[in-house]
C-alpha cells in the first residue's frame, strides 16, 4: 500500500476513531449507564458528570503517559542496568553512570553543553531585545521583524546547510565561495584588522560584560535590601552567578583576544579549530532563536504602560537610561521566561551537530553524546544514563515552570 | 531645542541603519544558499555566490573550432578559419587575452597575435577570431587565454536534477512525499486529541483538574531524548516496528502537552456566559465542545498547527529513530539533506537546492500564517 495513502487512511481513522469514541462514549455515559430518567435521575446525571471529565481525558492521558511519563521511569531503570549478550537485562547498579564519568568525551559534551548554555540564551535574548527595541517605533519594523523571525521556519538540518557554506573553506589559491574566509583573507593583520578582529570584538565583549554585571545586580538587589522569599530568593543567587560567570568569561575572552596571534593570509577551516568552531555552531541557533526572543520581547515592549515612559521623559531622562531603567526591568519576567525557553532547546540540541561536525573536533554536546551511545555504540546503558542527566538538568527548569503555573492559576 | 530635534533625528538614522544591518546579517546566509541553487557545479566552485549577482570577470581557456570540422578559406594564397570563441548564446566581453599560459594578458582585443611558422590570429572583443596561415592549417584549434566579462548567468538544472531526475541519492521527490506524509497525520490528529482534553481541563470541574494542569506543564519540558529507546523497544515488542504508523503516534506524544497547554489556556479565556446560556438551553457537554468550543477556539488550534508542522517537517531525531528503517525507502528530506553532506559535501549546486525544496514549504507556511505562529508563541510562552 502506498504511504500515502496509508497516511490518509490513518488520518480518517485516527481523527474518526477519536471523534466517535468521544461521540458514543457519551453517548453510553448518558444513556445507557447512567440515563437521566427513571427513579434515580438526579444522582445519575451527578455521576455521569463525574466520569464525563476522564472520558474527554483518557485518550490524552493514555498518550501522555505511554509516551512521555513511562519513558521517563523506563529509562531510569534502563540506566541502571545492562544488556546482556542473547537477551535479558542485569542490573548492575551505579555502573553505567561510573563508566560515563570515566570518558573524556562525556566531559567535553557537558563542557561544550555548558558553554552553549551560556553564549546562546544570552547572545539570542540580547539580539532579540535588541531588535524589539529598534524596531518599536519605525514604520517598516514589523516587515524587519518578519526577516529576522524567518529562521524559526527553516529547520536545523537546512540551517547547518546554511551555515556549512557559509564556513567553506577552500585551498589558499582558488578562490573562496565560503563569506567567512572570503571576509578574513582581506585582513591581512595591519591597523585595520587589529581596529576590527580586536578592538571591536573587544569592544563588545566589554559592553556584552558590563550589561550582565548590571543585569546580574538588578537581579541581586532586593536579596542584598533583605527581602527574602522562600523559591525567588535562591532562584536570583542563581541567576546572579549566572551573570557573574558571563562577566569572567567576556573579560577572559578579551584577554584571549587582544593576546591572539591570528593566521591572517590563510584560509581557516572552521569547523576544525576546537573551542572557536563550538562557537560557530551556536551562531547557528543563535540566528534560529533571535526571532523567537525578538517577537516575545517586543510584545512585552509594547504592553509596558505609557506614562511609566513618559514619566520619565519629562523627567529628563535619555533614551538608553529609558531603556535600562524603565522598560528592561518592567519586562524582566518575560526576559526570564524567554531565556529558560532558549535554555530548554539548547539542551536539547542535537540536529546541527549531528549534521555538521557530528562531535568531532571537539563539539560533542550531550543530545548527540547520547544518539551515539544508542545507535552506533549501541550501548543502552550508558546511552539512557546521558538521558538521564539530560533529564538532571531540564529539571530545574521543569520545577520552575511547574511553580509559576500552579502560582498563576491561584 | 533645535538641538534636542538635531540629536533625535540623528539617533533615529543610527536605529534606521542598524536595523537594516541586521536585516541583511540575519538574511546573508540564507541568499547564499538560495542564490547557489541557481547556479552550476562550476560557477559555484569558481567564484563566491555574492559575485554571482554581478558580471564577472574570469579568466578562461578558449579554443578556436578544429580545421578539420570547418571549411577553409583561401584567399591571396593564405588559409583562413574565423569563428566565434564562446559558445553560442553566451554573452561576454574580452579584456584581455594571449595565446599562451604564461602571458594571458598580451593582447588587448582587436590586435594580431603572431603564432610562428606564418600563422596569426586576431580576437575581437566580442569573441570574434580570424585565424590564418601561410599554409592550410590543421591539428587541434589554437588555444586563446581570455579574461573575459560574463553577465550573471542562473539555471533550473539544479531543480531540474533534486526533484524529477531517476537518481536514487539526488532525488528529493520520495523524500519530500515521505515528509508530506509523516507530517500531515502527526498534525492533525494531536489536535483532534488535545481539544477534547483541553476542554475538560478549561470548563469542566472535577477533582485532580489542577494537578492534571500542573502535570502537563510539566511535561512540555521533558525531553524527548528520554522517550527514544523505552518506546522503540516498545514499538519493536508489540509489533508497529520502525514506520509510518510508529512515527505518527510518537509525534502525537510528543506533540500532545504544548497541543493540551495552548488550547486550554485559550478556551479559559473563552466567555463563560456562551457556555452558561447553552448549558441552561439543555446542550450536552458535547454539543457544546463542538458547536460552541470547537469553532471559537479557531486560532489557538491553528496556531498549535503551525508548530506541530514546522516541528513534524523539520525533524530529523524522530524520523531517524521511529521511522527509517535500514532499507532507507521511508527516508524524509532532513535525513537525505545529512546523508547528501556526508556522501556529496562538496557538491554545493545539490546541496544547496535540495536544502532549499525542504525549507521552501515550511517559509511559505510561516510567511502566509504568521499572524498565527505570533500569536501562539505569545500565548505558550508569556504567561
Amino acid at each position: 500500500m502506498s504511504p500515502a495513502l496509508q497516511g490518509l487512511i490513518t488520518i480518517a481513522v485516527g481523527v474518526g476513531g477519536c471523534l466517535s469514541y468521544f461521540y458514543f462514549s457519551n453517548l453510553f455515559l448518558d444513556k445507557v449507564l447512567f440515563p437521566a430518567r427513571g427513579p434515580n435521575a438526579g444522582r445519575n446525571i451527578n455521576r455521569a458528570n463525574m466520569i464525563r471529565p476522564w472520558l474527554f481525558l483518557a485518550p490524552a492521558l493514555i498518550a501522555l503517559g505511554l509516551y512521555l511519563a513511562y519513558p521517563v521511569v523506563e529509562t531510569m531503570r534502563l540506566s541502571l542496568t545492562e544488556r546482556i549478550p542473547g537477551g535479558g537485562y542485569r542490573w548492575v547498579g551505579l555502573d553505567n553512570y561510573r563508566q560515563m564519568f570515566r570518558e573524556a568525551k562525556f566531559w567535553e559534551a557537558m563542557r561544550n553543553n555548558m558553554l552553549w548554555l551560556i553564549v546562546v540564551p544570552a547572545a539570542s535574548t540580547a539580539f532579540g531585545l535588541l531588535v524589539a527595541q529598534l524596531t518599536d517605533r519605525i514604520r517598516w519594523g514589523s516587515f524587519a521583524k518578519s526577516l529576522i523571525f524567518m529562521p524559526m521556519a527553516i529547520s536545523f538540518v537546512g540551517a547547518a546547510v546554511i551555515f556549512k557554506l557559509v564556513y567553506d573553506t577552500r585551498p589558499i589559491e582558488q578562490q573562496q565561495i565560503g563569506i567567512l574566509n572570503a571576509l578574513w583573507l582581506q585582513f591581512d593583520g595591519g591597523a585595520g584588522s587589529w581596529a576590527l578582529l580586536k578592538a571591536i570584538p573587544s569592544l563588545i565583549l566589554a559592553g556584552f560584560a558590563a550589561l550582565s554585571g548590571f543585569v546580574g545586580w538588578l537581579v541581586l538587589r532586593p536579596v542584598i535590601a533583605g527581602r527574602f522569599h522562600s523559591f525567588g530568593t535562591p532562584a536570583r543567587i542563581v541567576a546572579t552567578a549566572a551573570s557573574a560567570a558571563l562577566v569572567v568569561l567576556s573579560l577572559r575572552g578579551i584577554v584571549e583576544l587582544v593576546g591572539a596571534d591570528f593566521n591572517y593570509g590563510a584560509p581557516q577551516t572552521w569547523l576544525t579549530v576546537p573551542f572557536w568552531n563550538s562557537l560557530f555552531l551556536m551562531v547557528v541557533l543563535i540566528w534560529i532563536q533571535t526571532g523567537f526572543a525578538m517577537v516575545i520581547l517586543s510584545a512585552a515592549l509594547r504592553g509596558i504602560p505609557e506614562e511609566t515612559i513618559e514619566a520619565a521623559i519629562v523627567d529628563g531622562a535619555g533614551p538608553f537610561q529609558i531603556f535600562f531603567q524603565i522598560k528592561v526591568p518592567q519586562i524582566m519576567g518575560t526576559i526570564v521566561v524567554v531565556w529558560t525557553t532558549i535554555t530548554l532547546v539548547v539542551l536539547k540540541v542535537f540536529d546541527i551537530v549531528f549534521a555538521m561536525t557530528n562531535g568531532q573536533w571537539e563539539t560533542q554536546v550531550l543530545a548527540n553524546y547520547m544518539f551515539d551511545k544508542l545507535f552506533r555504540a549501541n550501548n543502552w546503558g550508558v546511552g539512557s544514563a546521558s538521558a538521564m542527566i539530560i533529564m538532571l538538568l531540564v529539571t530545574p527548569i521543569l520545577v520552575w515552570n511547574v511553580y509559576n503555573a500552579r502560582k498563576e492559576m491561584r | 531645542m533645535s538641538n534636542i530635534a538635531g540629536s533625535r533625528s540623528a539617533l533615529n538614522w543610527v536605529v534606521h541603519l542598524s536595523v537594516l544591518g541586521l536585516v541583511l546579517l540575519w538574511l546573508f546566509p540564507t541568499v547564499g544558499l538560495f542564490v547557489s541553487s541557481f547556479r552550476t557545479a562550476d560557477q559555484i566552485s569558481t567564484s563566491g555566490w555574492w559575485k554571482a549577482l554581478f558580471p564577472s570577470e574570469q579568466n578562461l581557456t578558449l579554443r578556436a573550432t578544429d580545421p578539420g570540422n570547418v571549411e577553409q578559406l583561401e584567399e591571396g594564397g593564405r588559409w583562413f578559419i574565423s569563428g566565434n570563441l564562446f559558445d553560442e548564446g553566451v554573452d561576454a566581453s574580452v579584456s584581455v587575452w594571449g595565446v599562451s599560459s604564461r602571458d594571458i594578458a598580451a593582447f588587448t582585443p582587436g590586435d594580431t597575435a603572431d603564432l610562428g611558422d606564418g600563422e596569426v590570429i586576431t580576437v575581437e572583443a566580442n569573441g570574434d577570431y580570424v585565424w590564418s596561415g601561410a599554409v592550410k592549417l590543421e591539428g587541434r584549434g589554437q588555444r586563446v587565454f581570455a579574461t573575459a566579462t560574463t553577465p550573471p548567468e542562473f539555471t533550473f538544472g539544479n531543480y531540474r536534477t533534486v526533484l524529477f531526475s531517476k537518481s536514487t541519492t539526488d532525488s528529493m521527490a520520495k523524500a519530500f512525499f515521505n515528509t508530506l506524509t509523516v507530517t500531515i497525520p502527526a498534525t492533525i490528529i494531536p489536535i483532534v486529541i488535545a481539544a477534547f482534553a483541553a476542554y475538560a481541563l478549561a470548563w469542566m470541574n472535577f477533582p485532580g483538574r489542577a494537578i492534571l494542569i500542573a502535570i502537563i506543564v510539566g511535561l512540555l519540558v521533558v525531553p524527548l531524548q528520554l522517550a527514544l529507546i523505552p518506546l522503540l523497544r516498545l514499538h519493536l515488542g508489540i509489533g508497529i516496528g520502525k514506520g509510518y504508523l510508529g512515527v505518527w503516534l510518537a509525534h502525537t506524544g510528543f506533540g500532545l502537552p504544548l497541543a493540551i497547554y495552548l488550547l486550554r489556556n485559550y478556551m479559559v479565556g473563552l466567555p463563560r456566559d456562551i457556555i452558561e446560556n447553552a448549558k441552561v438551553d439543555g446542550a450536552t457537554d458535547f454539543q457544546i465542545f463542538t458547536k460552541i468550543i470547537l469553532p471559537l477556539s479557531f486560532p489557538a488550534l491553528a496556531s498549535f498547527a503551525i508548530f506541530q508542522f514546522l516541528w513534524t517537517w523539520n525533524d530529523l531525531l524522530v524520523a531517524k529513530v521511529f521511522l527509517i528503517d535500514a532499507t532507507g525507502e521511508t527516508t524524509v528530506m532532513t535525513n537525505q539533506i545529512v546523508e547528501l553532506l556526508g556522501t556529496r559535501g562538496g557538491n554545493w549546486e545539490i546541496l544547496a537546492t535540495a536544502a532549499f525544496v525542504s525549507i521552501a514549504v515550511p517559509l511559505a507556511v510561516f510567511f502566509a500564517m504568521q499572524k498565527y505562529l505570533v500569536r501562539g508563541l505569545l500565548a505558550g510562552s508569556v504567561k
